[in-house]
C-alpha cells in the first residue's frame, strides 16, 4: 500500500513537469496552429539560467524568479524577430525553424556550459516537508509551485481583460483586430508566457534528471502525449492529460513489478513506462480523436 | 461641414485580382450611408479597403486624418466599428466575454460596466443570454452581438456589412429599427452595405451604387430610390 501511494505522490510529481509543459505546447498551439518543437529545448535553456545565476550567487527563489522572467522576455523576442518574418510562409518552413531552434537551444547551451551532467540543487527543505514514506519534499514542492503557477495563468486567462484579448486573438485573429486587439502582440505575450512556463518545468525537474543540454528531451515528449491526450486545442486538457500521463507510466510500472513480485514473469516494468504510455495514447486517440476533453465546438449555422 | 469619411481613388487587391478601381465617396458626420450593388460589385471590399484588411492603394482620410496605412486594430481605435459579414461573433466566448473585448483598453471598469449596460437598452435579448456561448445563439441574436459589440468601442462611425444576412424578415425589420435609434441617439455615423435595396434606401439619407468596382451612381437615398434603373435592377419593380 505504502509503495502504491508512493507511485503514486511521484506519478503526480511527473505529472505536473509534464502539465506545464503540455501547456506551453498548446498555448502556442491555440493562437498559431503549431506544435513548438523546440519549446523542451527552451525550457532546458531557461533552467541553465537559473543554474548561472545560482552560480553568481543569488538564492534559489530569486534565481527562479529571474530566469523566468528572462524566459519570458526570450519567448517574446523569438516570436517577434525570427517568427515574425515568418507570418505567411509554409507550415513546413515553421517546422524547420523550429527544429532549428531546438538545435540552436540545445548547441548553445552545451557550448556555454558544457555537455558534463550538473547536479541542481532542491529549494524545498528536506526534514519538515512532505509526509514521510509517501511524498518526498521535492515531489511535494513541484506539485505545489505547478499548481500556484497554473492556477495563476487560469485566473490571468479567465478574469483580465489582457487574457481575454489573448484568447479572442487565438480564436479569431482577423475579428480581433476589428476590436482594436493588438494580434501581433498577443502572439508574442503568448510565446513569452509559453517559454515562462516551460522555464518553470524545466527548473522543477532539473534535480530529479539532473541539469544537461538532453534533460527535457523524454519529458517533451510525454508533454506532446499529455496535450494529445487532453485535446491538443484544450489547455485545461491538457493540465488535465499531464497528470493523467504522469500517474499513469508509474502506475503502469507498479503493476508490472507486482506482477513480477507474485508470479515471477516479467510483462513490464520501469523500462517499458514511455512504451506504455504512448500506446495509451493511441489507444485515447483512436476511441476519441479529439482528445478526451476536445471540445467539439457548438455551431449554428 | 467636412465630411467624417473621405474615401478617394480607393483601389483595392487580393493577391493580383484587382477588385475595387478607383471608388471615392464622402460619409457625412452623423448621418446613414448605404453603399449598393450586385454580388461580386465590390461593397465588402471596401469595407475592408477602409479598415485596411485587404492590399489598397488610394487615400481614407478619417476625420481629417490620413489612415490608409495604418494597421486594421489602429484604424479601429481611432473609433471606426467594423460589423463584419456573416455572424460577426466570437463563438466560444460568452455573450459578456464577446462584449468585453470591445472595451479591454479601457481601464476604469465601473465605465465598462455602465456601456454595458447601455447597450443591453438596445439589445434587452442580449442580456438575458448574458452568460451563454455566443455560438449558441440564433442568428439574429449573433449579429445583435456583433452590432452591440461594435457599440462598445464607441464609435463615431460604424460600418456595417450585410446586417441583413440569412435573417428572418421580422428580425431584420428589429435589427433596422435599432440601428435607426443607434444613429439618432448615440449620434454614430453609420455606412451600411446591404443586398436588400429597398430597406437600406428607407433606412439611408444618401446612397453609392457600386458595380464592379467602380462607383456608378450617388445622390440622396429617394433620389437613388426613384431612378428608373435602380428601379429595375436592385428593387424589382
Amino acid at each position: 500500500m505504502e509503495q502504491f501511494l508512493q507511485q503514486l505522490a511521484s506519478g503526480l510529481a511527473n505529472g505536473a513537469i509534464y502539465a506545464c509543459v503540455a501547456l506551453a505546447l498548446v498555448m502556442i498551439y491555440v493562437s498559431t496552429d503549431h506544435l513548438n518543437f523546440a519549446q523542451g529545448e527552451m525550457a532546458m535553456f531557461s533552467t541553465y539560467i537559473s543554474w548561472q545565476l545560482m552560480a553568481w550567487g543569488c538564492s534559489f527563489w530569486v534565481a527562479f524568479i529571474l530566469a523566468v522572467l528572462i524566459s519570458f522576455c526570450m519567448g517574446v523576442f523569438i516570436e517577434r524577430v525570427i517568427l515574425r518574418p515568418l507570418h505567411h510562409a509554409p507550415v513546413l518552413s515553421i517546422v524547420v525553424v523550429f527544429i532549428g531552434l531546438l538545435a540552436i537551444c540545445n548547441s548553445m547551451a552545451g557550448a556555454i556550459w558544457s555537455y558534463l551532467i550538473k547536479e541542481y540543487p532542491s529549494p524545498f527543505p528536506k526534514a519538515d516537508f512532505g509526509i514521510a514514506g509517501v511524498i518526498g519534499p521535492h515531489q511535494l514542492g513541484v506539485v505545489i509551485v505547478t499548481l500556484v503557477v497554473l492556477s495563476l495563468l487560469f485566473v490571468f486567462f479567465r478574469y483580465t481583460p489582457l487574457g481575454l484579448a489573448m484568447r479572442a486573438a487565438a480564436q479569431n485573429p482577423q475579428m480581433a483586430r476589428l476590436v482594436g486587439v493588438r494580434v501581433d502582440w498577443m502572439l508574442a505575450l503568448g510565446w513569452g508566457l509559453a517559454a515562462a512556463v516551460g522555464a518553470v518545468a524545466g527548473i522543477m525537474v532539473a534535480h530529479i534528471v539532473y541539469l544537461d543540454p538532453n534533460m527535457m528531451g523524454g519529458i517533451l515528449l510525454y508533454a506532446f502525449a499529455s496535450a494529445l491526450i487532453g485535446g491538443i486545442g484544450n489547455p485545461g486538457g491538457a493540465v488535465v492529460g499531464g497528470f493523467i500521463v504522469g500517474v499513469l507510466e508509474n502506475m503502469v510500472a507498479y503493476t508490472g513489478n507486482m506482477i513480477e513480485k507474485i508470479t515471477g514473469i516479467y510483462i513490464i516494468g520501469n523500462g517499458e513506462k514511455l512504451t506504455v504510455a504512448l500506446i495509451i495514447v493511441i489507444f485515447v486517440l483512436t476511441l476519441k480523436p479529439a482528445g478526451l476533453f476536445g471540445r467539439v465546438v457548438v455551431k449554428r449555422v | 461641414m467636412p465630411a467624417l469619411l473621405e474615401v478617394k481613388g480607393l483601389k483595392a487587391f487580393y493577391g493580383q485580382t484587382q477588385a475595387l478601381y478607383d471608388v471615392g465617396f464622402d460619409i457625412p458626420e452623423g448621418g446613414i450611408t448605404t453603399l449598393l450593388g450586385a454580388n461580386g460589385a465590390g461593397k465588402t471590399t471596401t469595407l475592408r479597403a477602409i479598415c485596411n484588411m485587404v492590399r489598397t492603394d488610394g487615400t481614407v482620410r478619417f476625420g481629417g486624418e490620413d489612415i490608409t496605412r495604418q494597421a486594421t486594430e489602429e484604424i479601429v481605435r481611432r473609433r471606426i466599428a467594423h460589423v463584419p459579414e456573416g455572424r460577426g461573433t466570437f463563438t466560444s466566448l460568452t455573450v459578456d466575454e464577446n462584449l468585453r473585448i470591445a472595451a479591454y483598453t479601457r481601464k476604469n471598469k465601473a465605465e465598462v460596466d455602465a456601456e454595458r449596460e447601455r447597450v443591453f437598452g438596445y439589445f434587452p435579448r442580449l442580456k438575458e443570454r448574458i452568460q451563454q456561448q455566443a455560438g449558441t445563439l440564433s442568428g439574429g441574436e449573433q449579429q445583435m452581438l456583433a452590432i452591440a459589440r461594435a457599440l462598445m468601442l464607441k464609435p463615431r462611425l460604424m460600418l456595417l456589412d450585410e446586417p441583413s444576412f440569412g435573417l428572418a424578415p421580422l428580425i431584420v425589420v428589429e435589427i433596422f429599427r435599432i440601428l435607426r435609434r443607434i444613429n439618432e441617439e448615440e449620434k454614430v455615423s453609420i455606412l451600411l452595405v446591404e443586398q436588400n435595396a429597398a430597406l437600406a434606401l428607407d433606412l439611408a439619407s444618401h446612397a453609392y451604387v457600386l458595380e464592379t468596382g467602380k462607383v456608378v451612381m450617388h445622390g440622396p437615398a429617394a433620389v437613388v430610390k426613384n431612378d428608373e434603373n435602380i428601379r429595375k435592377s436592385y428593387l424589382g419593380y
